[in-house]
């Protein structure tokens, strides 16, 4: 209800500001792409006279008498703007382009939130803002576009309301539907420039594709952990586009997302910050834009770094086609490549070996971009959101989070009391280590999340096995579980320190101690004896195994892993710690 | 030959969590990035071959910079090294 709320409120706020843009301009927010003229800077202007600091002072198009503004710009723009029109590197010229002038922003996240503030605050005439999804909490560390009061809303509306509050005579067009490919290109020509500040790889393609179909300049950057790029695509006769570089996608497993690697909040700012500084140079034709440039921020070691990139590519499925001019596009499209399709010729290029010998062809068309399947292209889909929920284990291999509540109090494990029940078991080295009380209880609890997310929050006596792909899990881990699973309370504390130790060295890295382990139950996973040790372990099962993660679709595959080594009595717990936060433990942070 | 080797965009984390590596690179006279990267896999690589190569070259989403220039402007695989020179490797980011 508070979350509706707070949608329906920023929806009110946002349409509000259009409103008034809208009647200040007299002009449709989905004019064709504006000039950087005198007469559609009036338009803005006009509407820069609506806010209401600027009350009482509302100028009819002309000029009042007395004053000639030489570049178009009005009282209120000329004083708000003051600062830029100062500054012998920008001054009135520049700041009437920038007036006249539009962009679109896809992603309100961020990237997008410092982007979009700033070229609203630098006076931009128009501003689109995309994006699909609602605004969280775990945003709001770095998303400083957005607040809590708007939680639950449409981050394309609430990044409306905060551009509204902060330049009400900015023209907003708030685009709730996100890009998607049947919208894309057309969304996109409407626009001077388009600002990339999606989170997720099909996207990214998408976007670079409809901006070298409408001969759109791109300013693109992306920032995960501690690191930040920023680059400048589709600008000017050599300035290359995504698929110039890179060609062929990266593998799903290859992009880490905000939501599971993390992000320091001031980084994605710092990028955003100057995405919307590339873009004011660009629309208002000031200083050397970041084309063929890449830009890439260190945030631990404080550097910046820019590097030289290649020219366009002039066999590029997105914009090759030799004759370069962005004008030429449509009509060499008609042409040659019709036939077989450039779409698909860019998919079987992207497949192939990245060397197969690809003919110059036309740049894609905006339908070529429409009918690309990008989610395939990419193997992942257009968000970075939560993975699908998977079904890979009958039913009764998995346990709803009371049961496994039920289960861990009864073997000794799970609550607050259930450390004494550990307590009392074998281990006696006090460390308080998750694998003491996880070997000393009548059952074994394997957490399969990465260490980072397990050091967050985790269940009493889970022991932290992280699950990267069904064979590495198999490599490293199987063993570890396998001797936990067979051991009575006598030799618990020995299992478990080694599974431990392998899982603490289990991260990104850690390859070197987990395989130089000299435990009795970690050491040498491989090679028939080792397999002949694990059958007998599996057959010697005496606790039961419960595996946990995150939301319940890697313990699926790492209870299938368990099962294939031998093990019976291995369940998964479904909807993984989600759930046990939803239904067992609502004082449990969920990540 | 003296290189220094530097990975960055997470990349680090296949190989110890360590950004900078000053090495010595066996060569007979010349030295390829052909002959880098096989070299770089068996020596300083930690963990998952596969996200670092693909075939004999790096896995699609990874950028190879060659003293600030990208190794497409210098003959990528066949780009010759020189005592000295500067190669990067940066995995392309998709967060925002």
């Amino acid at each position: 209800m508070e979350a509706e709320n707070a949608r329906l409120r920023a929806e009110v706020e946002a349409l509000r500001a259009r409103l008034r843009a809208l009647e200040a301009a007299g002009a449709s927010a989905d004019a064709p792409r504006q000039q950087p003229d005198g007469s559609s800077c009036t338009a803005a202007a006009a509407a820069g006279a609506a806010a209401p600091a600027a009350a009482g002072a509302r100028p009819s198009r002309a000029p009042p008498a007395g004053f000639v503004s030489p570049h178009g710009l009005t009282k209120p723009q000329a004083e708000r703007y003051s600062r830029q029109l100062l500054l012998p590197a920008f001054g009135p010229a520049a700041q009437a382009r920038l007036c006249a002038a539009s962009a679109l922003i896809v992603g309100c996240g961020g990237l997008g939130a410092p982007a979009a503030l700033y070229l609203a605050a630098a006076g931009i005439g128009r501003l689109g803002l995309a994006d699909h999804d609602a605004v969280e909490i775990s945003n709001l560390h770095r998303q400083i576009i957005h607040s809590e009061a708007r939680a639950g809303a449409h981050k394309a509306a609430s990044a409306a309301a905060a551009v509204a509050a902060l330049n009400s005579s900015v023209a907003l067009d708030v685009h709730t539907e996100g890009l998607t490919p049947a919208n894309a290109a057309d969304l996109v020509r409407r626009y001077d420039l388009v600002i990339d500040a999606s989170d997720n790889a099909p996207t990214r393609y998408l976007l670079s594709d409809a901006a070298a179909a409408t001969g759109t300049p791109l300013v693109s950057a992306a920032a995960v952990g501690t690191d930040g790029q920023l680059t400048v695509y589709c600008l000017g006769e050599d300035g290359p586009c995504y698929r110039c570089l890179f060609p062929e996608p990266p593998a799903p497993g290859n992009c880490a997302r905000c939501a599971d690697a993390g992000v320091l909040g001031p980084v994605p700012g710092v990028m955003g910050v100057l995405q919307a500084l590339e873009a004011v140079k660009i629309l208002a034709g000031v200083g050397k834009p970041l084309s063929r440039q890449l830009l890439l921020f260190d945030a631990l070691s404080g550097r910046f770094t820019t590097i030289k990139l290649r020219a366009r590519a002039p066999d590029c499925a997105a914009c090759g086609g030799g004759g370069g001019a962005a004008a030429a596009g449509d009509a060499a499209g008609g042409t040659g490549a019709q036939a077989e399709g450039p779409a698909g010729g860019a998919c079987c290029s992207g497949r192939g070996s990245g060397s197969d010998a690809r003919a110059p062809r036309g740049r894609m068309r905006p339908e070529d971009v429409a009918a690309f399947d990008y989610a395939a292209f990419t193997g992942q889909a257009a968000h970075d959101g939560a993975p699908p929920p998977l079904r890979v284990l009958p039913p009764d291999q998995r346990l709803a989070a009371a049961e496994l509540r039920d289960r861990l109090a009864a073997a000794g494990l799970g609550g607050g009391d259930d450390r004494d029940g550990a307590a009392n078991g074998a281990s006696s080295s006090g460390s308080g280590g998750s694998g003491d009380s996880g070997g000393a209880a009548g059952c074994v609890l394997i957490d399969v999340r990465p260490t980072a997310q397990f050091g967050v929050m985790s269940l009493p006596g889970a022991v932290n096995l992280p699950f990267d792909s069904p064979e590495r899990f198999r490599e490293r881990h199987v063993a570890s579980v396998l001797a936990l699973a067979s051991c009575g309370a006598g030799c618990a504390a020995l299992a478990a320190g080694a599974a431990a130790r392998d899982g603490g060295a289990s991260g990104y890295g850690g390859a070197a101690s987990a395989t130089g382990s000299s435990g009795a139950a970690g050491a040498a996973p491989r090679g028939a004896a080792a397999r002949a040790a694990a059958e007998q372990a599996a057959a010697e099962q005496q606790r039961p195994v419960y595996v946990v993660c995150r939301r319940g679709n890697h313990s699926q595959l790492a209870v299938q892993e368990l099962r294939a080594a031998g093990l019976r009595e291995v369940f998964d717990l479904a909807g993984g710690m989600e759930a046990w936060a939803a239904e067992v433990d609502p004082a449990m942070p969920v990540l | 030959m003296k290189l220094c080797i530097e990975f960055g965009g997470g990349l680090e984390l296949l190989f110890g969590n360590q950004k900078n590596y000053d090495v010595e690179v066996p060569a007979d006279g010349s030295l390829t990035v052909r002959q880098l990267l096989p070299w770089a896999r068996d020596n300083l690589l930690q963990d998952r071959p596969e996200l670092f190569m693909k075939g004999d070259s790096v896995r699609p989403g990874i950028l190879v910079l060659i003293n600030g220039c990208d190794w497409e402007l210098s003959g990528t695989l066949d780009a010759e090294l020189q005592p000295g020179d500067e190669v990067v490797f940066i995995s392309t980011l998709h967060g925002g």
